[in-house]
């Protein structure tokens, strides 16, 4: 396609929104109970921001990395590629920022929390919880059915606005590790808008929040050394 | 269901059931069409299709979803029960044809259908695989036609489509635009290829094709194809919003669907229009736009004057 600008967003938009969220039904049907663990998992990421153990960074960057690669290949791989070729695009990027977590989180350890009295670190925490309990409800508020909520760790949205959050949790938050979830809220945003879905505001937003958070968090003192063992 | 169709389909059941001779007879190809069911030739082989066939894009891209699947073969069978033969799909809309697949499966491989599916990608070297494994998704031994989708790389998929058209493994070769784009180039194809078909889009909005392109395809004998005669629904769910007009029953249209068909395939130089919908009752009212009359030039021109005033 060599003209480009004669195409707006609803030519790229290759399913209905019906399909769009009966994937997340059967999605759903499928991998029951991984939501549960999930959510567990997501529980797990509050109590570790609260607790001082030296690991704890490590811990929550394990975490993210699952969900983010657990979504590349169930979701994107798996579901979302049937209906949008585009999707093994996406999955690639999704598994890229599993790797980098595990590389700069897990490894690098440098996901390690500030004090959540931090405001920005509140701030990211609220962000977090909006992922883990209030987008999976979203739906709900917009009229669609429970069976088709998306949970994080196990559906892209809630896992790319929870990293978001956790990222502006951490003592130096990693300008590397938001470009795709940053990238992907734009991405989620055009399809749900040229879906005409009402909540396609929500990672937007979210995410122009998280940008705006990280620029604040750069030139506010940090309450913590930089980096712990 | 318009009683037209009704009357039709009773008369191929009567006609399937006394016709034995003819079905042997006919030429291979060309199905028995339901009487009353208007057509028109494809100029470089002087089969008949009907006015109105099936498109997928979107509504038949819908994954593994079982139900889906299953809603998607009862479109394909009121399709078919009412006449419809040609069906178009590509590898761009993921899903459809798998789907497409499924339903032709289902339905014990219609031999009415038309298999009209494009190739879409830049390159020549992918194009053979591209259209093996398209057919594959079908489940065809063949394609009738074939398309490069949007002119991508077509001045290397044309060569591999009539080389397969020479050696009997295609019956028809094709190009496809959509919303305006490339006419000039289209022209140039139109002018230079011996193409049977052209593909572009043409509703009662969106007329730029009346100019040059559905003259040329007169000139030259190439049959067209209409796609997004809805504007992808949102054409008709803006005119929904407003009664049909009282004389839409001239030409026998009962519904917005049928007078903005109607408009369409009544230009002679369309061949054939290619809604797309998931459900059966769309597919039912979009078939019915085959049957009964059809405007005249200055009934389209009141059509026009009338859904650019609403």
């Amino acid at each position: 396609m060599s003209e480009w600008w004669t195409y707006s967003l609803s030519s790229f938009l290759l399913f209905a929104p019906r399909t769009y969220y009966r994937l997340f039904e059967l999605y759903n049907q499928d991998i029951w109970p991984v939501q549960v663990i999930a959510l567990a998992l997501g529980a797990a990421v509050v109590v570790l921001l609260y607790r001082r153990a030296v690991w704890r960074g490590r811990a929550i960057a394990a975490i993210l990395a699952a969900g983010w690669l657990w979504t590349a290949w169930a979701f994107l791989i798996d579901r979302y590629a049937t209906i949008n070729w585009a999707a093994t695009y996406m999955a690639a990027g999704f598994a890229a920022q599993g790797l980098l977590l595990l590389w700069q989180g897990v490894i690098g350890n440098r996901l390690v929390p500030q004090p959540i009295s931090h405001v920005v670190a509140r701030a990211g925490l609220a962000m977090f919880l909006v992922a883990l309990v209030v987008q999976p409800l979203v739906g709900m508020v917009f009229g669609r059915s429970w069976t088709q909520a998306e949970v994080f760790g196990v559906a892209p949205d809630p896992t790319a606005v929870a990293t978001l959050g956790l990222l502006l949790t951490a003592q130096r938050p990693s300008w590397t590790l938001m470009i795709l979830p940053l990238l992907w809220c734009a991405v989620t945003g055009a399809t749900l808008s040229t879906m005409g879905a009402a909540d396609a505001f929500v990672a937007p937003l979210l995410a122009l929040a998280a940008i705006v958070l990280a620029l604040i968090n750069r030139r506010m003192p940090q309450s913590l050394p930089a980096r712990e063992p | 269901m318009p009683s037209r169709i009704r009357l039709a389909r009773r008369g191929l059941v009567c006609g399937l059931a006394a016709s034995g001779a003819f079905v042997l007879l006919r030429p291979s190809g060309a199905p028995a069409q339901p009487r009353g069911i208007l057509t028109r030739p494809v100029p470089s082989s002087g089969e008949t299709l009907p006015l109105v066939g099936l498109g997928s894009w979107i509504t038949f891209n819908v994954g593994n979803d079982p139900v889906a699947r299953d809603s998607c073969a009862e479109v394909m069978r009121q399709f078919f029960a009412d006449g419809g033969r040609l069906i178009d799909s590509s590898p761009m809309y993921a899903s459809s044809q798998p789907v497409i697949g499924y339903g032709l499966h289902k339905l014990g491989m219609p031999p009415a259908v038309f298999a009209a599916d494009k190739v879409w990608t830049s390159g020549a070297s992918r194009g053979p695989a591209q259209i093996q494994e398209s057919r594959e998704l079908w489940g065809v031994p063949r394609f009738d036609l074939l398309q490069v989708h949007n002119l991508l790389s077509w001045q290397e998929h044309l060569p591999t489509l009539f080389a397969m058209k020479d050696a009997g493994r295609l019956r028809y070769v094709g190009i496809t635009t959509s919303d305006g784009r490339r006419h000039g180039e289209v022209e140039r194809i139109m002018r230079s290829q011996k193409i049977d078909f052209v593909q572009v889009t043409y509703n009662v909005l969106d007329r730029a094709v009346e100019h040059r392109i559905l003259p040329l395809a007169q000139e030259r004998g190439i049959a067209v194809i209409v796609n997004r005669p809805f504007r992808e629904g949102a054409l008709i769910r803006s005119v929904k919003r407003h009664r049909l007009p009282d004389w839409a029953g001239e030409v026998g249209a009962a519904n917005w669907a049928q007078l903005l068909l109607k408009f369409i395939v009544s230009h002679p130089a369309v061949t054939c229009a290619i809604p797309a919908t998931s459900r059966v009752d769309h597919v039912q009212e979009n078939m019915g736009a085959a049957y009964g009359r059809l405007p005249d030039e200055s009934l389209r021109r009141r059509i026009v004057a009338h859904v650019e005033g609403l």
